[in-house]
């Protein structure tokens, strides 16, 4: 009885999800795939698709590479070690609404303090030009965005692969070292491949977050110029206001993008069941 | 042979590593820095303002901030206590019976916890629209509560499982009722993870953004994340504001994620690692 109780909330949840996503025709009457086909005449949409995949694969790639590094270093034993891993927390439990905030204000053309800095560098000789506007040219932009990705993805992403690390027995080290291995050697024939099951784990964690990331692109462009800035995320909400059918189409799209990859999170997982 | 290791090499660890922790903590000092500069240094090209303005963080309730930062309250309250308050049982009992459909049970908390209120947006706002629950509180802690019951259930499930048995048995021999041995055994036991629980959803619940900018659209019931964002003006944006509000928002949720930042990242690795 109470596995009744208990579980209706979860099932309900998860049943109304699929329900009101996938028949967007009983949303708009007799729709059919009227709203897929005027999805796939957007003319802004291939931009968008690509503009996605760049999105997720750059921020992903680079936020496990850096976490990698990051928690390798955070690993070694020096003082102060709890202090500076609590500085990583941070961007990690912050809004991201305001950490984007507070990018775009440091980009401010005019007075923007990353400007300030790279102004005393050198590096951008006029203020309010069309080179000072970062946020202005839609590539530059886009980038600046990848890099605020990146900055609030790597603090998680670092905790977990530590986690990782911390699982690792001493003994597999010191016999490796035993044997005679290099401190480069024991990191690529021993660290990695048993770091494996928490770097699964903080590889897809990241790329559902980064896939279904909105708050940093709406703050700091709305997906502007135009839509060259734009997400499948963002482009969502953006039909959502006018178009709410062709809105949920791209939705659809959306979902069934993050059931496959659930579907490949589910099955790495169990392939790591059966090895261990 | 196990090297001893050498003192310069341990100090060029920490060097780097205070290196690399000082700029994942820049924007949040520019934050600071930029919720006390006065007005008219605003648009200085300055690193820091020659004048501090303590002022921001007074007359920022002359605004909608109070009115905001009151609905963000509740609804990271209300979402905590509905999540625990379902999660609980519901770990217990998977914790304790094997009932059929358990795995399947487990396997779909796991699935849910991928699953982000972003994807399914349109669903979630024609169902609220549909029952006339725009614009309301209570439908903001419902989505939350929903999206964050998989992680509690989850992390719950870990720490019930490890509590023994025979502590239950022992004190249902002793003449405890069911009801009681869960307050006084199995409660107190798995109170870290209650915690962690709690402070994690209050936390999501607190920086949710793109359910609350759908659901909501008037000042009376945006929490702070949206609100914020009605500094932005068309013309003019109210930076002093907006970063005052930043900083209430955002120092003392840090404070809380640092109390319970290692047992977040066991729950969440938890599916795999198990």
């Amino acid at each position: 009885m109470i596995a009744v109780v208990v579980l209706w909330p979860v099932v309900i949840m998860v049943r109304t999800a699929f329900q009101k996503i996938s028949p967007d025709g009983f949303i708009l009457g007799q729709a059919g795939w009227r709203n897929f086909v005027f999805l796939w005449q957007e003319p802004a949409l291939p931009g968008i698709l690509v503009r996605t995949s760049i999105w997720v694969l750059t921020v992903v790639v680079i936020t496990m590479l850096i976490a990698l590094a990051m928690a390798q270093l955070f690993n070694q034993e020096f003082p102060g070690r709890r202090v500076a891993r609590w500085a990583l927390i941070a961007p990690w439990a912050a809004s991201v609404v305001m950490t984007a905030i507070v990018f775009r204000w440091s980009l401010n053309a005019d007075n923007g303090i990353i400007n300030v800095a790279l102004h005393d560098l050198g590096l951008m000789p006029v203020y309010g030009t069309d080179a000072a506007d970062w946020l202005g040219r839609p590539v530059v932009a886009f980038a600046w965005m990848m890099l605020v990705a990146i900055f609030v993805s790597v603090p998680f992403s670092t905790y977990a692969l530590l986690a990782g690390l911390q699982a690792i027995p001493t003994e597999t080290y010191e016999a490796a070292r035993i044997d005679g291995a290099g401190a480069w050697r024991i990191y690529i024939a021993i660290t990695l491949p048993l770091l494996r099951p928490a770097f699964i784990v903080a590889l897809l964690i990241n790329v559902m977050n980064v896939f279904n990331s909105f708050p940093i692109i709406w703050e700091m462009t709305r997906g502007g110029p135009g839509h060259q800035t734009s997400t499948t995320t963002t482009f969502m909400y953006q039909l959502k206001q006018s178009y709410i059918g062709e809105s949920a189409a791209m939705s659809v799209v959306n979902f069934a993008l993050v059931l496959l990859i659930v579907l490949v999170y589910l099955r790495a997982t169990s392939v790591q069941g059966r090895a261990a | 042979m196990p090297a001893i290791k050498p003192r310069p090499r341990s100090l060029a660890y920490a060097g780097l590593a205070y290196i690399v922790a000082a700029i994942f903590l820049l924007p949040y000092v520019e934050m600071v820095v930029s919720a006390l500069r006065p007005a008219n240094e605003m648009l200085d090209r300055t690193y820091v303002p020659t004048h501090w303005n303590w002022h921001n963080f007074v007359d920022i309730w002359t605004t909608d901030f109070g009115q905001s930062l009151r609905i963000s309250l509740e609804v990271a309250s209300g979402s905590t206590l509905l999540v625990l308050l379902a999660a609980i049982p519901a770990a217990y009992y998977t914790a304790r019976y094997r009932f059929l459909g358990r795995t399947t049970f487990l396997l779909l908390v796991l699935v849910t916890q991928m699953f982000q209120p972003t994807a399914m947006l349109v669903g979630i706002y024609r169902e609220f629209l549909s029952f006339g629950l725009i614009d309301s509180v209570i439908a903001l802690i419902l989505v939350n509560a929903g999206f964050n019951l998989a992680f509690a259930v989850w992390i719950l499930n870990a720490y019930i499982s490890a509590i023994p048995v025979e502590l239950e048995e022992a004190a249902s021999i002793d003449g405890a009722s069911r009801v009681g041995t869960l307050f006084r055994i199995v409660l107190p036991l798995a109170l870290p993870g209650i915690v962690t629980a709690l402070i994690f959803t209050f936390i999501n619940a607190w920086n949710e953004f793109i359910v609350a900018l759908t659901l909501t659209t008037s000042p009376a019931t945006e929490p702070l994340t949206v609100m914020l964002n009605s500094y932005i003006g068309q013309y003019q944006v109210d930076w002093s504001h907006l970063f005052a509000g930043s900083v209430i928002a955002t120092f003392p949720v840090i404070i809380l994620f640092a109390l319970i930042e290692g047992k977040v990242v066991s729950g969440l690795t938890a599916g795999s690692i198990k």
